[in-house]
């Protein structure tokens, strides 16, 4: 931390008097009650907006709870779940999840990884790039989506006019929402452009604290910048890869906002005509929501939830590795 | 790159290729807000048009017109609660979360560490995972639709909590804290007039994320103000794109206003934010 100056200890010349029992009593209860005092607001507003609807939406799981028809609630013991292991619209979101989680992890990471690698060297204006490659953290992904709905448009769209320059789709223009690898890559595009930078200053900030004469030596030995990149700055700042490759796992497993926004019509929270992209944040709303269906809601909540552990899981597991192998 | 195989990365000089590298990026980064606002001031021709126009044309006032005066979509009114619910969630977080950060870093109590690894475990919980409990909890509550809903879950934060104990050990000696409770003052004496001069920076590093984030979010927003008189700017701008037929340089207009504010914060307090992050800052 750069901050240390502080006031001066504020300094007294005489003693000061000697306290009344009020005083002492008060001073008693200051020093055993208000640490409490202190963390109760946090615990308790927690407690009823964060912790009560996860612990509750368990029991809304198993039951019938329908916003439409109010007169069927009961207790529905697994049912929500055993319906969602036959449901093809929960399948085909968690394809699609995965899918579109993969086209954005990846690319994403290693570019952070690239960009920090440049950025951590001496630079004119080193601030001016860093708060730049941030633009895209801070916009709205609601917004910025929406401008890249118009770049993937199917007629003059900007991504289709690219593609005719160098010869492709001439005769018939890309549908990118038609079709699911070109709108889960339009989606991952969307992803990729928000959090490159983000990766990229965590990276950075890991890479700072690397020791200069590690990469002397290796210098010595030969190594090039590429090699050292792999072979050294990877496996120092592991413990940070795994950290983002675990954001990203929590972060892109719930993806909501992009293909909501990327939708023709993005109230009906379909994700595309046969639902080529709809993920399953998108499907928790549209059944909650839309189908009024709120108990089956809460089921998937759940499946999400333990999708979201195994998935963070492996991916941490992976990434140990890759990190280690030496 | 050979040229550098003798020097360690820190204290190579950026070449020319990684200015340009750093150029393409920043390019990458910036076009599609950059694209946003021509198209917020062209004309629908100029929009579809091929090769595509990247100058802005002369039609801002006009499409911006177009978006405040839209009927249903409460445009004007979305801005004021965004700012209103981003505040309120804002100074919240700052004073709930500094208070709480404080005794976990300075002061002494039984279960102190217990308390804080609940903390830390809370990090870790999805937020996705409790949406339709909360909205059965709101409606119970009456909240649905309001304001209300959108704030109570945002006023305080576990990630808030943990970088402000973070800061304050390292910030606030120990001795400046003792010596003035033997002064006799109170812990809250000791918050006010010690700590809080102490954390300025990290008030400043926490308000802007927390801000931000709370402008951007969209889902729980959706769910509870979705065909209300009171979006916020998220909710209404899926209003404005929603419908048969999307004039993309009206509903592009709403877009950058909706987006200025923050570009705004960027400007002035990008620093902060750089920081913020680079100490590790969570997404979301």
């Amino acid at each position: 931390m750069s901050l240390t100056q502080l006031r001066p200890t504020p300094q007294h010349a005489a003693p000061p008097p000697k306290p009344s029992r009020a005083k002492l009593w008060l001073y008693r209860f200051d020093t055993k009650a208000t640490p409490y005092v202190f963390i109760a607001p946090f615990f308790v507003i927690f407690a009823i907006f964060g912790l009560f609807p996860i612990v509750y939406n368990g029991v809304v799981s198993l039951r019938n709870w329908r916003l439409t028809e109010p007169e069927k609630d009961g207790w529905a013991g697994f049912d929500n779940f055993s319906r969602l292991l036959s449901d093809s619209d929960f399948w085909n979101a968690l394809y699609n999840t995965l899918g579109i989680f993969i086209l954005s992890t990846v690319p994403q990471l290693l570019a952070a990884l690239i960009i920090a690698n440049l950025l951590n060297r001496k630079l004119r204006g080193q601030t001016f790039w860093r708060i730049g490659i941030l633009l895209p953290y801070l916009t709205p992904v609601v917004a910025s989506t929406l401008v890249f709905a118009v770049f993937f448009a199917r007629d003059n769209g900007m991504a289709n006019w690219l593609l005719s320059l160098v010869g492709y789709g001439q005769e018939q223009p890309l549908d990118w929402r038609a079709s699911k690898w070109s709108s889960w890559i339009a989606i991952a595009t969307m992803v990729n452009w928000k959090w490159i930078g983000y990766n990229a200053l965590l990276y950075l900030s890991a890479m700072q604290a690397i020791p200069k004469d590690i990469y002397e030596a290796a210098a010595v030995d030969g190594a090039g910048p590429w090699r050292q990149l792999w072979r050294i700055t990877v496996p120092m700042i592991q413990p940070v890869v795994v950290f983002t490759v675990i954001l990203s796992t929590i972060g892109g497993l719930q993806l909501f906002n992009e293909p909501m926004m990327f939708d023709e019509n993005p109230q009906s929270a379909g994700g595309g005509s046969a639902h080529q992209f709809q993920t399953i944040a998108q499907l928790i709303y549209k059944v909650g929501w839309k189908d009024l269906n709120l108990g089956y809601a809460a089921a998937i909540s759940w499946a999400l939830f333990l999708i979201i552990l195994i998935v963070a899981g492996i991916n941490a597991t992976l990434t140990k590795r890759i990190g280690g192998d030496r | 790159m050979t040229t550098f195989v003798t020097r360690a990365p820190q204290e190579t000089r950026g070449s020319w290729k990684t200015y340009l590298g750093l150029a393409l990026v920043l390019i990458f980064s910036a076009f599609p807000v950059y694209w946003m606002f021509v198209i917020a001031t062209s004309t629908d021709a100029a929009v579809s048009q091929i090769p595509p126009s990247v100058l802005p044309g002369g039609e801002l006032m006009n499409n911006l017109r177009e978006v405040f005066t839209m009927n249903e979509v409460y445009f004007t009114a979305s801005l004021i609660n965004s700012f209103i619910v981003s505040s309120v969630i804002t100074l919240s977080t700052l004073f709930f979360c500094s208070l709480a950060g404080f005794a976990f870093a300075k002061l002494r109590f039984p279960a102190r560490n217990a308390l804080m690894f609940v903390v830390i475990l809370t990090l870790t919980v999805p937020n996705q995972l409790g949406v339709v409990a909360l909205y059965i909890l709101m409606g119970k509550l009456g909240w649905n639709g309001t304001l209300l809903a959108v704030i109570a879950p945002g006023l305080v934060s576990a990630f808030g909590v943990f970088y402000m104990r973070q800061f304050i050990g390292h910030a606030v000696p120990d001795e400046l804290v003792e010596s003035a409770r033997i002064d006799g003052a109170m812990t809250m004496r000791v918050y006010w007039s010690i700590v809080l001069p102490a954390i300025r920076p990290a008030l400043a590093v926490l308000g802007l994320l927390t801000f931000v984030m709370a402008w951007n979010d969209f889902q729980w927003p959706l769910i509870t103000l979705n065909g209300t008189e009171f979006p916020t700017s998220m909710v209404a701008l899926s209003d404005l794109a929603s419908g048969n037929y999307v004039i993309y340089r009206r509903v592009l207009a709403g877009a950058f206003v909706a987006t200025v504010p923050l570009i705004v914060l960027l400007l002035i307090g990008g620093r902060q934010i750089v920081r913020g992050i680079m100490e590790g800052a969570v997404k979301s």
